[in-house]
């Protein structure tokens, strides 16, 4: 079996896998809609108790995680490519953390922001907080390693959030407004949000996935890469900005949601091999499964209540993260 | 221009002369630019002076002579010597001993990881505290527990993140990026605790969380001078294998040090100094991250020196936080959300800074 026809059928089984996990988050949850449900609620609405909670509850939490984790996978995907470095992701480097920032000053400043109001102050916040990570790493190290990166972004997350509690102490009303939102959580959502934020998410995923090309060349060192005709600056810049509003927009309809972007592009290398139009590709896939899926974890995993699927996804994700530090050598991708 | 020109002009001076500091029989030795341990005494005393000031402070003010004569016993008011010896001067010295105890393990802990972004805040030791202090909170466990809760909390996450390190040995990098895992898992399984049980446990825990010194007493005091007791010269002895394990480590092993044991008495002695602090004040944020820089800024590379100083920096630091925490506001809001409030813009412009100075 040729490589090609290998990664196309991995392709397609995580079609079917999308699909299947697609399916369980419609029909699995409190309330008593299952499976047989679910086909009719999409098809036949008769405004039963079972095809409002599958429509009104379950669909639009669904098609939301399906968006965020293919933003979060992709997003990690360009992240690792233009740092060369395995361990970036829009998580651990600072980025949720800046959109969280901003979005948490918003609330404190003009009061009752709504989501659709959230995505421009999260592109401010993501575009300050990589330019403030890249140079504190750059100072902090004589070169950027991936550590450096790593710590540079730690140092970032921990400060904003510091800031975060600052403002949630001195203002209930803020903290009221956004407590649930800053667990990472897509839970009652309105397919309102999403309509809004829809475009952003698509137009950032094609360029994620458009941008594979470019990315294969600065994978082969930079001057390869400017040999072959690849404009280095151009194209960093360029995935710069489709990371800032990935990441910004799945921070704004979803909270701070971390490892995702770290695990997906690791899986997705294991499976199809360097080649980034096949990372990136399988990316767009193996995110949504992963964020879905803990999501569905989230609900059914306690007695009562729910967990918010930011919390599942660091406690499954980290050990990703201390397997790959585990390796040995921390290989630049 | 001038001034920097300056400065660099002075620590050159000062670097030459440094009085050599033996203490054989304890495996000591190291130099100590007068400099740099002028600087470190005359730091003491302004702590204390401003200690001594702070605890006139209140809503039942006391003079600072009432607050001297209290203090070292002279017969004085009772209701003076009951507020100053029980409540403010436990106070006081959990600040001092808290900070030079965190900032101490930053000290350790960047140059055991050689990167100065480490601090036992980043490699999961606080929020390993963290999650057992969370757990004993919203459970409802007895006030008495937390202390040793958060000891047993940092120091498991410690081991938790030395023994998830080892691969032929331990490398400082590995241990950032484990550590930076670990912390991960700690922090979602402590949101998790705090999104489950009822808002009124969680909110505790949240305070508790932020790092205060609200309701330290005398305990948590005498706790911390023990084990500072202990623990400081045992920090001063690893100063030098540290600065062999700076060489690279076969350049450490071809000078006789035996590195696996001395990266695992740093890591203990960095864990445990970090651990005593949190468990008598809360983990209190930044502190153990910035005072090492601000110390070897002054001082230069890693001494005994350079560890006392960072000490004294970071007892001030926590004090005078903890003083506007207490009387600048309208509430008392926990001092570790003060200085990582001012903290860590300061240590981003410091980094700037050294950045700039490397290139220049």
């Amino acid at each position: 079996m040729g490589p090609s026809l290998r990664r196309l059928l991995g392709g397609i089984a995580l079609l079917v896998a999308l699909a299947g996990v697609t399916l369980v988050s419609l029909s699995i949850g409190s309330g008593n809609a299952t499976g047989v449900h679910v086909w009719g609620a999409l098809t036949a609405f008769d405004g039963s108790n079972e095809h409002i909670i599958v429509r009104e509850m379950r669909l639009p939490r669904t098609i939301i995680g399906l968006a965020v984790g293919a933003a979060l996978g992709v997003a990690g995907g360009l992240m690792q490519a233009i740092t060369r470095n395995p361990l970036a992701e829009p998580g651990i480097l600072g980025v949720n953390a800046g959109a969280s920032f901003a979005i948490v000053t918003a609330v404190y400043v003009f009061g009752a922001v709504s989501p659709l109001g959230y995505v421009w102050f999260a592109f401010l916040g993501a575009t300050c907080a990589v330019i403030v990570v890249y140079l504190l790493s750059t100072v902090a190290g004589s070169k950027s390693t991936p550590v450096t990166l790593a710590l540079a972004g730690v140092v970032v997350t921990m400060l904003l959030s510091s800031w975060i509690t600052l403002i949630l102490v001195f203002n209930e009303r803020t903290l009221d407004e956004v407590r649930f939102w800053l667990a990472g959580s897509i839970a009652d959502r309105d397919l309102g949000e999403l309509t809004y934020l829809a475009p952003f998410f698509t137009v950032a995923l094609v360029a994620g996935v458009l941008l594979a090309r470019q990315l294969n060349a600065l994978n082969l060192g930079d001057d390869v890469a400017r040999s072959l005709g690849v404009n280095i600056l151009r194209v960093r810049l360029l995935s710069g900005a489709v990371v800032v509003v990935l990441a910004g927009a799945a921070v704004a309809a979803a909270g701070p949601i971390g490892f995702v972007g770290l695990a997906v592009p690791h899986i997705a290398r294991a499976m199809a091999g360097a080649d980034y139009r096949w990372i990136q590709g399988y990316a767009v896939l193996l995110g949504p499964i992963l964020l879905v899926a803990a999501d569905t974890i989230g609900r059914v995993i306690l007695v009562s209540g729910e967990l918010q699927v930011g919390i599942i996804t660091a406690l499954l994700g980290a050990p990703v993260l201390i397997m790959l530090a585990r390796r040995r050598k921390l290989v630049s991708v | 221009m001038i001034r920097r020109a300056r400065i660099r002009l002075l620590s050159r001076v000062t670097s030459r002369r440094r009085i050599p500091v033996r203490l054989e029989r304890l495996g000591i030795s190291t130099r100590i630019a007068p400099w740099t341990a002028s600087l470190t005494l005359l730091l003491t005393l302004a702590c204390l002076l401003v200690g001594a000031w702070s605890m006139t402070l209140g809503v039942y003010p006391i003079s600072v002579g009432e607050v001297f004569r209290a203090a070292v016993g002279f017969p004085a008011a009772p209701q003076d010597t009951f507020i100053v010896i029980d409540l403010r001067l436990p106070r006081v010295l959990v600040a001092l001993f808290a900070g030079g105890a965190l900032a101490a393990s930053g000290a350790i802990f960047q140059a055991l990881v050689r990167n100065p972004l480490a601090a036992p805040d980043i490699i999961g030791v606080n929020s390993g505290a963290g999650a057992v202090v969370v757990l004993l909170i919203v459970t409802g466990a007895p006030a008495a527990l937390i202390a040793p809760g958060a000891f047993a909390g940092a120091i498991a996450a410690a081991i938790t993140v030395y023994l998830l390190t080892w691969r032929h040995g331990i490398s400082g990098a590995r241990l950032v990026l484990v550590g930076i895992g670990v912390n991960a898992m700690l922090s979602a399984l402590i949101t998790l605790m705090i999104v489950r049980f009822p808002v009124d446990r969680a909110t505790l825990a949240v305070w508790w969380q932020s790092g205060t010194l609200h309701g330290s007493d005398a305990g948590d005091a005498r706790l911390l001078v023990g084990s500072l007791a202990i623990l400081l010269p045992a920090g001063m002895w690893f100063v030098r294998s540290a600065n062999v394990l700076s060489f690279g480590d076969d350049a450490a092993r071809g000078l006789g040090l035996r590195v696996e044991r001395a990266r695992l008495g740093m890591l203990a002695v960095g864990a445990a100094m970090a651990a005593v602090a949190i468990a008598a004040a809360g983990p209190i944020g930044f502190v153990a991250l910035i005072s090492p820089h601000i110390a070897r800024m002054i001082a230069g590379s890693f001494t005994a020196g350079v560890l006392l100083l960072s000490g004294a920096i970071g007892a001030a630091m926590v004090l005078i936080a903890d003083i506007v925490a207490q009387h600048a506001f309208a509430f008392p809001v926990p001092v570790g959300i003060l200085t990582a409030a001012v903290g860590a813009p300061y240590f981003i412009y410091l980094l700037a800074r050294a950045g700039r100075r490397a290139r220049s």
